[in-house]
């Protein structure tokens, strides 16, 4: 059981963003605690993205707090984020495709030798110990990610996300391009690093996995927050329910 | 996660990993200068003409190193034809009518201040329009047309159009002809030194790579392409060692250096100083490609924009920086043009945008971006000189030039679209 006495290690509060005229996050509170996994769920559009792309730097909110252990935080770009150790896999994986997995993997953290060079050398060595862990058979490290079948290119942004010791890990559809094997793979990832003591969110459309994989479900409809539940405490249809109606379950509203 | 690479038997070509783009350009290349050697009756291949012809590449190709990164980063640079010839006429009206009156006619720092105020200027220029560019989000294209026509009019205002030159004696070195060159003694040190560099990098990036565990070329593929590298760096000096100064330039320099003249004394030209400026820019700029934050940054924003933007790497200002470092460039070859003329008049630089443009497509830089290399750029630049001073000394005149040009430069972009569609690299 996740302990919940303590000091939230992220809190969303009120977050409020829109794109035009669409509120494509309306006042949504979520908040996550260290070894725990948050699932996000909800159609496509929901605003799952949106919500966590407010906490790793890539969208200013409009309106709303972020608290990181308890202390308000200022997010301002993707730097802010990763200094605060927030650490995002992206629905669309955000890899240069032209490079090869060592440069995606240190982008913008690139190891550079005293002199003040890039040194590639060091990262690829680097990137064959972590894809060692992660990915045993991952061989292509000299071509660019282009080249690369969906779940090679998943792991290099799996790999990016977890080497650098990520105290909160943001993962928005980590397992959309695996297969089954390769999603047992993260799914017993998301467990070591849980009880590393990491904070997930987990956005992913399979309900199954997130009543596998995760505490707590928190479930979006159009902009707006369904509720939030404890996985334990619910089915897979109450979840489901809460999808499609947009409405928590009435044994659960109380 | 599960595609293992099985292990193939490897073509020579892949055992010394060898880049088919380049050797498609030196093919090419090798064949442009068979052609017209044949077409000349030996001509062509002379040291006189290959002397020339690197000098004239220089200017050229020192702006194509930069319009790599140009379009690299998705964007296009019109203006650096029109920004070459508003430096040139700005840094040649400072020696020419400022520099003497307050310095001394034919002061030592003369150049040096010429120099700097050109490299400064472009500088300026590409900085003031990669802001534009990146902050304002005026698409480049047009950022860069407006330039084209700015620089060429205010070209115009900083002299009322009149011609300036000569221009200072030291400056004049950095456009090559007989005095502007290393000289035969100079050009064999500095051979030798670009090769044994060349070599060492060779060897430290290997045994940085045995260091590390990794697989390496086997030894003979490696010490061929050591062998092959420092024989053409060798082969390049002894060809510019082996053309002769005439006769008039000697009896000039031997005035000028106090030295008697004689009849029997031969004087080659060894390797011309723009071309060391260029190997020099070559080098500098492949460091900071593929060495550098920024040359990585470069490369990745090219390659994903978006991407490049979440992992914090602040794309707009990478805007300024390439367009400034264009503009720095466009600067050097501002030198190089005016000097190598001894002259700027208001027609300096007409149309190099399009060459500059052309010899980094050419030499594989891809308009969609994230790829391109420094050395292809240059490469693209000496092909393209190659055919035009190929085809005047056939006798092809100029319109029929153009044309041909046109031609090959659509031609070279469809190869590498195949090229790159058969790779799989897109
Ligand atoms: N950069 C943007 N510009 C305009 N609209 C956007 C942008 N990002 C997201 N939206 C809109 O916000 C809404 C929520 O999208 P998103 O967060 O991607 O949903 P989800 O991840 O839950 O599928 C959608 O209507 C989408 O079109
Ligand atoms: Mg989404």
């Amino acid at each position: 059981m996740v302990d919940r006495s303590g000091t939230p290690l992220v809190e969303l509060e009120d977050i409020a963003i829109s794109f035009g005229g669409i509120k494509a996050v309306d006042h949504v509170s979520v908040d996550l605690y260290p070894g725990e996994v948050v699932g996000l769920l909800g159609h496509n559009g929901a605003g799952k993205s949106t919500l966590i792309k407010c906490l790793s730097g890539a969208y200013q909110m409009d309106s709303g707090e972020i608290r990181i252990n308890g202390q308000k935080a200022t997010i301002h770009n993707p730097r802010d984020a990763r200094s605060y150790n927030i650490e995002t896999i992206y629905q669309t994986l955000a890899l240069a495709d032209n490079l090869d997995a060592a440069s995606n993997l240190f982008l913008g953290r690139e190891i550079t030798s005293p002199a003040g060079f890039v040194d590639d050398d060091v990262m690829e060595a680097e990137t064959r110990k972590i894809m060692g862990r992660l990915n045993p058979n991952f061989q292509k490290f000299s071509s660019p990610v282009s080249a690369l079948s969906g779940g090679q290119r998943q792991s290099v942004a799996i790999a990016r996300a977890v080497y650098f010791n990520a105290k909160i890990l943001i993962m928005d559809e980590p397992t959309a391009a695996l297969g089954p094997q390769e999603t047992q793979m993260v799914a017993e990832l998301i467990q070591e690093l849980k009880r590393q003591g990491l904070g997930i969110f987990l956005i992913d459309h399979d309900v199954h996995q997130v009543k596998a994989l995760c505490d707590r479900a928190a479930v979006m409809k159009n902009g707006q927050l369904v509720g939030t539940v404890d996985v334990d405490a619910v089915s897979t249809d109450d979840i489901l329910a809460m999808i499609i109606a947009g409405k928590k379950p009435e044994h659960l509203a109380a | 996660m599960s595609e293992n690479m099985p292990e193939k038997k490897q073509s020579i070509v892949q055992t010394l990993e060898l880049d088919m783009r380049l050797i498609g350009m030196i093919g090419a290349f090798i064949v442009i200068c068979l052609v017209f050697n044949v077409a000349t009756d030996g001509r062509f291949l002379t040291p006189r003409n290959l002397f020339n012809l690197s000098v004239q590449t220089a200017s050229v190709a020192v702006m194509a190193t930069g319009m790599v990164f140009v379009i690299v980063t998705r964007n296009i640079d019109l203006s650096v034809g029109s920004m070459l010839g508003f430096i040139g006429m700005t840094v040649a009206a400072l020696q020419v009518q400022v520099l003497p009156d307050l310095l001394g006619l034919g002061h030592w720092s003369i150049w040096i201040i010429a120099a700097v105020a050109a490299m400064a200027l472009g500088a300026v220029l590409g900085a003031f329009q990669g802001w534009i560019i990146g902050y304002l989000m005026v698409p480049a294209f047009i950022v860069t047309l407006g330039g084209f026509l700015v620089f060429r009019g205010a070209m115009w205002w900083v002299t009322k159009g009149q011609t300036q030159a000569p221009l200072d004696a030291t400056f004049r070195l950095m456009g090559g002809g007989a005095e502007g060159t290393l000289g035969e003694s100079l050009s064999w040190i500095f051979g030798g030194v670009a090769a044994v560099v060349a070599v060492a990098l060779i060897l430290l990036s290997r045994r940085r790579k045995v260091g590390h565990g990794f697989t390496v070329k086997p030894v003979w593929a490696e010490a061929l392409l050591a062998a092959i590298l420092a024989g053409l760096i060798i082969c390049f000096v002894w060809v510019m060692n082996a053309y002769p100064i005439p006769k008039g330039a000697m009896k000039r320099i031997a005035a000028a250096e106090g030295i008697e003249y004689t009849d029997t004394l031969v004087w080659n030209h060894g390797v011309a100083i723009p071309v060391v400026i260029l190997i020099a820019v070559t080098a500098v700029m492949t460091i900071i490609a593929t060495r550098t934050r920024f040359g990585r940054y470069v490369y990745a924003t090219g390659g994903n924009p978006e991407a490049a933007a979440l992992s914090g790497i602040n794309t707009r200002l990478l805007t300024v920086k390439v367009f400034a470092l264009m503009g720095a460039l466009t600067g050097i070859s501002a030198i190089i043009a005016s000097a190598r003329l001894n002259a700027v008049d208001v027609g300096l630089g007409t149309l190099d945008e399009l060459r500059v443009i052309a010899a980094a497509v050419i030499g594989g830089t891809a308009l969609s971006g994230g790829f391109g290399t420094i050395y292809g750029a240059v490469i693209g630049a000496l092909i393209m000189q190659t055919l035009i001073s190929g085809m005047a000394s056939v006798g092809v005149d100029a319109p029929l030039q153009s044309i041909v040009v046109g031609i090959v430069l659509v031609f070279a972009v469809w190869i590498d679209i195949v090229y790159r569609r058969k790779t799989g690299v897109v």
